[in-house]
């Protein structure tokens, strides 16, 4: 083995002495490399490391120095490899382990979150209430605040909301599953529409960052919740209606005025409002009659074989289009029963 | 040799204070115990016998429940966490709410693998939301705590499944309906107790919620839960 540069006999000096050496065996040669190389090792304190280094390699001295009596020895040899290759595989693992916490700590590190979770409940309980009373002021930029508590909640309870009205409508997922289906309806819309909204924004020259939309769209679900609470276990079409257009209305109006005090131009404000007015007063429509109870027992007889394979069968029809179809099924019935 | 160390006592006055004097040998071991000990305890867990192993941690496992069932401020909870008994009562549950395949007529069921996920990703998030607000608590100890609290849930699930061979009328959807309220509002009052012993007092509210919201969700699931026929 080459690498038997006994050091405690080296007339340079041992290592005892705290520095980098020169030209040497093998391991101080990693020694040197890990140093200058500016690799973690460095962050995660020099002494320490330089230490354990030291006891291994005097730990593998020792071992050489054991096995100087028995170098050809078969059990030697095996018995020194399996001591240097126990200590290399040790300083291999303590090596990853600590980049791998190091990595951790800077990409996992969810303080970079904390900031917008720091609110207390009164806090959110204003801004809830305040999600539906639109602005008047429309001069200066209105304060939007960044926190993103309020508008998760608002989503997960979005989605027991949509859970409960799908469950009681009966609605059949046939390729997926009630809950996924729950969560990435909310979860996308909350996202997908903040970063469409966003990118408008950027087009127009409105002063909003991302974080601001994403907190104005969550609380602006605070509308929608209240709506489909109601609405899924109280099923009038014209208290929909009604619903609809006052408390979605509401909401959209201020989320409509607090953008439009922050652009300038008609244009851009028209363009941009208009676009988060329509998606959202047509996602309410959209989560209302997509998920919605339906009327009992006509539209079954039609639905039975008719099913096109298509992933949700949404069963509600409005109540015009209902009326005709009784009055239809009422007449065949009636043929059929005279035949 | 003195007289140098005379005229430079001024200058280095201060040093000599902390540095060793020449007359006291400094030596000794500088070895980092790697293993050693460590590899004692292995062995000595190791080598018992497997039924030891699994009863010591059924053992722990069950005084849990019972932590659970009389939620006291006790702390044997965080203490030594561990997440068997989380993972028994999510099967169990999940096993139990299984629905039949979904080409069957009946509206779909969810399914084992739904169960599953609402329950460690709600958890997860849940944590997750409660370290964001400054909470004390770690990771799995948190989770931990929220999975043990599913018990009552499961007993209201056996519960309910017993009811429901008697008949699905209003009088069985009455006591079902009492029984998974008593205990959802049961397992968030014990999580609530281990939990938000860990936030700011005035941000309770703010913890308790998505814990409210959680077990909502799984008693709803355990309320509409209706067999095959």
């Amino acid at each position: 083995y080459s690498s038997g540069t006994n050091t405690n006999t080296e007339p340079w000096g041992s290592f005892d002495d705290n520095i980098i050496q020169g030209s040497g065996s093998a391991v101080i040669d990693m020694e040197n490399m890990d140093d200058t190389s500016g690799s973690s090792f460095e962050d995660m304190g020099e002494m320490h490391q330089r230490m354990k280094e030291e006891e291994e390699v005097t730990a593998e001295a020792a071992a050489t120095e054991e096995d100087n009596g028995e170098y050809g020895e078969f059990l030697g040899m095996k018995g020194l490899k399996g001591q240097l290759g126990r200590q290399v595989a040790d300083e291999v693992w303590q090596a990853g382990k600590r980049q791998a916490s190091k990595a951790f700590n800077l990409y996992a590190n969810i303080d970079i979150l904390r900031p917008y979770f720091d609110v207390e409940p009164n806090q959110v309980r204003n801004r809830l209430v305040e999600s539906l009373i639109p602005v008047r002021m429309i001069n200066f930029p209105q304060k939007v605040a960044g926190e993103l508590y309020g508008p998760m909640m608002l989503v997960f309870t979005m989605v027991a909301i949509l859970l409960h009205g799908m469950k009681t409508s009966g609605t059949v997922i046939r390729e997926g599953t009630l809950m996924g289906t729950a969560i990435g309806t909310c979860f996308g819309y909350w996202l997908g529409v903040s970063s469409f909204i966003y990118f408008l924004a950027y087009l127009c020259n409105a002063q909003i960052t991302m974080l601001q939309m994403l907190s104005l769209l969550g609380y602006g679900l605070f509308g929608h919740c209240m709506v489909l609470f109601i609405t899924y276990n109280v099923h009038f079409h014209s208290l929909f209606y009604i619903l609809w257009l006052v408390i979605g209305g509401l909401s959209t109006l201020r989320m409509v005025a607090v953008l439009i005090s922050r652009t300038v131009g008609q244009t851009p404000r028209l363009i941009l409002c208009g676009t988060l007015a329509a998606l959202h007063m047509l996602f309410l429509l959209y989560l209302h009659f997509a998920y919605h109870k339906m009327v009992e027992g006509i539209l079954d007889t039609l639905e039975g074989p008719n099913i096109p394979p298509i992933q949700r069968v949404a069963r509600d029809v409005p109540v015009v289009a209902n009326a005709v179809v009784n009055a239809t099924i009422k007449s065949i019935a009636a043929v059929v029963q005279s035949q | 040799m003195a007289e140098v160390e005379e005229s430079s006592k001024p200058m280095f006055a201060g040093l000599s204070d902390i540095s060793i004097s020449e007359d006291i040998l400094v030596e000794g071991d500088i070895s980092v115990p790697v293993g050693s000990h460590n590899a004692d305890n292995d062995f000595s867990t190791l080598d018992e016998p497997v039924k030891d192993t699994i009863l010591r941690d059924l053992r722990a496992v069950g005084q849990k429940f019972v932590h659970v069932m009389y939620p006291k401020k006790s702390s044997a909870l965080l203490r030594d966490w561990d997440l068997w008994g989380p993972l028994i009562l999510c099967v169990t549950l999940a096993l139990m709410l299984q629905g039949g395949s979904v080409d069957s007529e009946e509206e779909g069921r969810p399914q084992f693998a739904e169960v599953f996920v609402i329950i460690w990703f709600g958890s997860v998030i849940i944590t997750l939301n409660s370290k964001l607000l400054g909470g004390t608590i770690s990771f799995f100890q948190s989770l931990c705590v929220l999975g043990y609290c599913i018990l009552p849930l499961t007993v209201a699930m056996i519960v309910c499944r017993i009811v429901l061979v008697g008949g699905s009328g209003l009088v069985s959807f009455v006591v079902r309906l009492i029984v998974v309220t008593a205990s959802f509002s049961w397992s968030t009052f014990a999580s609530t107790a281990f939990l938000a012993d860990s936030q700011p007092p005035n941000r309770k509210a703010l913890v308790v919620y998505p814990v409210f919201l959680f077990y909502f969700v799984i008693g709803w699931m355990i309320l509409t839960f209706s067999p095959s026929q």
